[in-house]
């Protein structure tokens, strides 16, 4: 063996194991009691306060905070559940510089916000440390939910589904629940199998029955489903992938992003996972940040991430971006990608720099080249198998209200559905609106029919 | 350069900053580490007849914490010194020889028996001490035996013992008061009367400083059980601050040097009890908290604050703001103000408005994009918003001037004083001539 950064071509095993272990380790490790004491007490306990208004669950970061700071984290890790059931989740990997904290009043007067984040983690991982599960189930109703998808949405809906008495039937086409929690975020924001052992938390609840490996499309057909169950609730994410559109997309050691990433989630061993001296990301986002950092911390010599457009534009917040500049990733923007090169493997990109015009982005100047022995396509992602019947609005399924789609009985929530950033936490939000708006519905209908 | 130098009832010391009588004085090894460090004098931990007393054998002390475990106030149990007076003396007599230069006040608490004070003060007066202060102050485990604050809880017996020890003794005598008491001016008027050369407060306030919730037992617990303790540090200034206002202001004891004690934590608290009539200071808590070091800070704080306004020695500072000191019905109800929010500082937390809305005036309103501002029409100037808003200067108390119409009340302001006592609601008013 005995590769490095430095060895040609794409190849495992560039580092050293304790490399691995380091690189893969929790980016953000938690906080102790006293650090969180520190933490919360910076707290203002504002007046209706920004913070629950920016965070897409509404929690009452507030009440959350003054809970930590009087010694009941467990209260204060209830008080975060009861809003966002994935609030463990969403503590490791919300953007909370766009979104909580960045609303706190602290950071307009300082610059430097309570760290929300970091306190919701202590709070929730308190909680969850004790292993048994903090709701109880409402008497059933005998009525039966289905939701297809386990990722953030579809968990949502099917917790608070399941707190109100209705049994649920969670289906999703992979081979574990979790969703993206599970294949998609980045290793080191979730390291230690955080995904599953929050999957397994969740359904502690009890009622929900989790069914993988089944496609909707496939296994599955959404007028059966509707025939079956009580009611639907579609949190299919965005399961397909943008083309790139440009020559020489079918070379060797081009691939897309996202299954890259899903590889590296579900790997037992980093160390048997290929990755080239020379990567170019392509893709401005979140995942093209994932992808790229994570290139970097397999050992490769030069990761490059090309966006097309400037960097007020890339959907990845300020912060992801530090965070791959700090990881060596090198970040070229206005550049888009013209070929893909290689004879067989992939030998390098050649991009044109770019201009916003009239028309959109114009090419300018003479065309460049970014060498490179492995292509990550990191484009976004799109929704794939839509079930017919659907009514769609632009790329994604139409939704009115609290996910209601245009057919009856039928609710959409997360990536899948119109509305929403496509963040863990949004995903969250909907899937529990969607559930209460169900089971508003449900008992509606049941009262009627008892009449 | 300001001149830190005191002379407080005859007893020298190169700046206002001395030790209280607490275990920081309890031994020779802190005391010279002390003198190194640069405190201006100690007061030696009071003594005690021989045998000499016992302390618990568990927890002595409980806590409150602020942010960042901050210590905010200290209770403790501990009695007086546990150690022989023999050993005492000998150690006071060692230290005082190799720093003449500083204050050596050593701290008494004997029996309330003439015998006592005469067997006692020819060995303290051997020792080469500066002076002594009477501990009648404790308010645990000495109280019991009728010594410490059961002393000074009756105003005959310090008069009495302050006479005793006048009689028997060429040092100055300070008086050590306990706050455990419902008007502070009664003993320190007996001291004077027993012809005491000073005062000096606060010792410690009664106190439980929390509770043990799993073994239901106060804090600090002795084995399931826990006694009050005397409570001492930042928390306590403000009761301190007003204990010596009283004594300055007070006909009876209006000139009487003061020694201060009572959370004196940085050197702008120091500077506010001298400010209130104290002569010097004195620091227990803090030195517990952080170490002999704090003086240098205390020492280089005043000094550089008196050289900024002008001030040239510590005895030019003392009682200057007593004359501002005033009771309640003397207080011009003429001034009018209105809070001011300036926008530029605020960071919108909505606590002011807050705490206007649900427990004050309902004078702070509050816009969709969340500006605050105050309504004038409704402020009473209670200053609630001020004391809650965490930007330092956000809301400032603004006067109205003489002649403005006061939007509240929708009356001028008159550029005249008046106050309650010949105000129209006051039943007992004293009618200006007729
Ligand atoms: C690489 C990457 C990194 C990201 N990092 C972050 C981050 O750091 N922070 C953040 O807030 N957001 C991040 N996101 C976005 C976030 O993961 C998503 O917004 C969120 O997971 C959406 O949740 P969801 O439940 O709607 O969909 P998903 O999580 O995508 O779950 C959908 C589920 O549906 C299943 N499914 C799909 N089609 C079918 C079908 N036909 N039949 C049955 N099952 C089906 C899938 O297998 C999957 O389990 C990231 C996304 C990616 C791709
Ligand atoms: C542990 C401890 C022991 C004390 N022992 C004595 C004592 O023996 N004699 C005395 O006069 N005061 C004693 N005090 C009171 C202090 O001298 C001082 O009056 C009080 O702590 C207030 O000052 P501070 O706020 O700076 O601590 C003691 C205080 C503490 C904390
Ligand atoms: S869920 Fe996310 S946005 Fe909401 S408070 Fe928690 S970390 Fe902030």
């Amino acid at each position: 063996m005995s590769n490095t950064p430095l060895t040609p071509g794409v190849v495992a095993g560039r580092l050293g194991p304790e490399d691995y272990d380091k690189n893969f380790a929790d980016a953000y490790p938690p906080l102790d009691p006293h650090e969180a004491l520190v933490a919360a007490d910076r707290c203002y306990f504002c007046h209706d306060a920004p913070c629950i208004a920016a965070c897409p669950t509404e929690i009452d970061i507030p009440l959350f905070i003054r809970q930590i700071q009087t010694g009941m984290p467990k209260a204060a890790g209830k008080t975060i559940f009861e809003q966002n059931i994935l609030g463990g989740m969403c503590a490791r990997v919300c953007p909370t510089e766009t979104l909580c904290e960045g609303a706190c009043v602290r950071e307009a007067a300082e610059g430097k916000p309570v760290k929300i984040g970091h306190l919701q983690r202590y709070a929730t991982d308190t909680v969850m440390g004790i292993g048994s599960h903090p709701f109880a189930r409402a008497p059933s109703t005998g009525l039966v939910v289905a939701v297809v998808g386990a990722g953030p949405s579809g968990l949502a809906c099917a917790h608070r589904l399941a707190m109100y008495g209705h049994d649920v039937v969670v289906m999703d086409a992979r081979e574990k629940p979790g969703g993206l929690n599970e294949y998609g975020i980045a290793t080191y924001k979730t390291p230690d199998g955080f995904a599953q052992a929050e999957v397994d938390w969740l359904l502690g609840i009890g009622g929900i029955t989790i069914k993988t490996g089944v496609r909707l499309g496939r296994e599955l057909a959404l007028a059966e489903l509707r025939e079956d169950f009580d009611a639907v609730f579609l949190a299919i994410g965005l399961a397909g992938v943008n083309a790139l559109r440009a020559e020489g997309e079918a070379h060797d050691h081009v691939h897309d992003a996202v299954d890259f990433i899903a590889e590296l989630r579900q790997s037992p061993d980093r160390r048997q996972i290929a990755v080239g001296r020379r990567v170019v990301v392509i893709g401005g986002g979140m995942t093209a940040v994932d992808a790229a950092v994570q290139a970097k911390l397999l050992g490769a010599e030069h990761v490059t991430m090309v966006y097309r457009r400037d960097r007020s534009r890339m959907s990845a917040s300020q912060h992801e971006q530090l965070h791959a500049v700090s990881k060596g990733v090198q970040i070229i923007t206005d550049a888009t990608p013209l070929r893909v090169l290689g004879d067989g493997a992939v030998s390098g990109v050649e991009f044109a720099y770019t201009s916003e015009g009239a028309d959109g982005l114009e090419t300018i100047g003479a065309p460049f080249v970014v060498p490179a022995d492995q292509v990550f396509k990191a484009i976004g992602q799109k929704l794939e198998a839509a079930p017919g019947g659907l009514e769609i609005d632009g790329s994604k399924i139409a939704v009115t209200g609290s996910g209601r789609t245009s057919l009856t009985g039928v609710w959409a929530g997360g990536d899948c559905a119109v509305g929403g950033d496509d963040l863990t936490v949004t995903a969250v939000a909907e899937g529990r609106d969607a559930a209460e708006d169900i089971h508003a519905e449900l008992m509606a209908a049941s009262r009627v029919a008892a009449e | 350069m300001a001149d830190l130098s005191t002379d407080f009832v005859g007893i020298k010391s190169p700046n206002p900053f001395w030790l209280a009588s607490a275990p920081p004085t309890d031994k020779e090894y802190n005391v010279r580490r002390a003198f190194e460090a640069g405190w201006g004098g100690v007061v030696w931990k009071t003594l005690g007849l021989d045998p000499n007393i016992v302390n618990v054998n568990g927890p002595r002390y409980g806590a409150i914490w602020g942010a960042d475990r901050r210590l905010l106030g200290l209770n403790n149990i501990e009695l007086i010194t546990d150690r022989p007076l023999e050993v005492n003396l000998r150690e006071i007599k060692s230290v005082k020889r190799d720093y003449p230069d500083r204050a050596m006040v050593v701290s008494l608490m004997v029996p309330c028996e003439e015998d006592a004070w005469k067997f006692i003060l020819p060995l303290v007066e051997e020792t080469g001490a500066d002076g002594i202060e009477l501990n009648f102050g404790c308010p645990h485990g000495m109280s019991e035996r009728g010594m410490g604050s059961a002393v000074g809880q009756v105003p005959e017996y310090i008069e009495m013992v302050a006479r005793w020890c006048k009689q028997n003794t060429r040092m100055p005598v300070i008086v050590k008061l306990t706050p455990n008491i419902t008007d502070i001016r009664y003993p320190a008027r007996a001291a004077k009367a027993g012809g005491a050369d000073a005062v000096s407060l606060i010792n410690t306030v009664s106190s439980i400083t929390s509770v043990d919730l799993d073994r239901m037992s106060p804090e600090p617990m002795i084995d399931g059980k826990g006694s009050h303790g005397g409570y001492c540090g930042p928390a306590v200034k403000p009761i301190a601050l007003n204990m010596v206002a009283e004594i300055a202001r007070d006909v009876e004891t209006a000139g009487m040097p003061i020694s201060g004690i009572g959370g004196v934590t940085t050197w702008r608290d120091a500077a506010e009890f001298l400010a209130l009539g104290a002569g010097n200071v004195q620091v227990c808590t803090a030195a517990m908290t952080y170490g002999f070091k704090v003086v240098q800070e205390m020492i280089t704080g005043l000094s550089e604050w008196m050289d900024e306004k002008g001030y040239e020695s510590v005895a030019d500072v003392t009682g200057r703001a007593v004359p501002n000191v005033t009771d309640w019905q003397y207080l011009n109800l003429n001034y009018v103000a209105k809070a001011k929010i300036d926008q530029e500082a605020c960071i919108k937390c909505g606590r002011c408005y807050a705490a206007c809305e649900d427990t004050s005036h309902q004078a702070i309103s509050m816009s969709p994009d969340r500006v605050f501002e105050v309504i004038d029409e409704e402020c009473v100037a209670c200053n609630l918003c001020v004391n809650v808003c965490p930007v330092e200067g956000c809301i400032t108390m603004e006067p109205l001037a003489a002649g403005e119409v006061d939007p509240r009340t929708g009356e001028v302001v008159d550029p005249n004083y008046a106050n309650w006592t010949t105000h129209p609601n006051n039943p007992g008013a004293v009618k200006a001539a007729e």
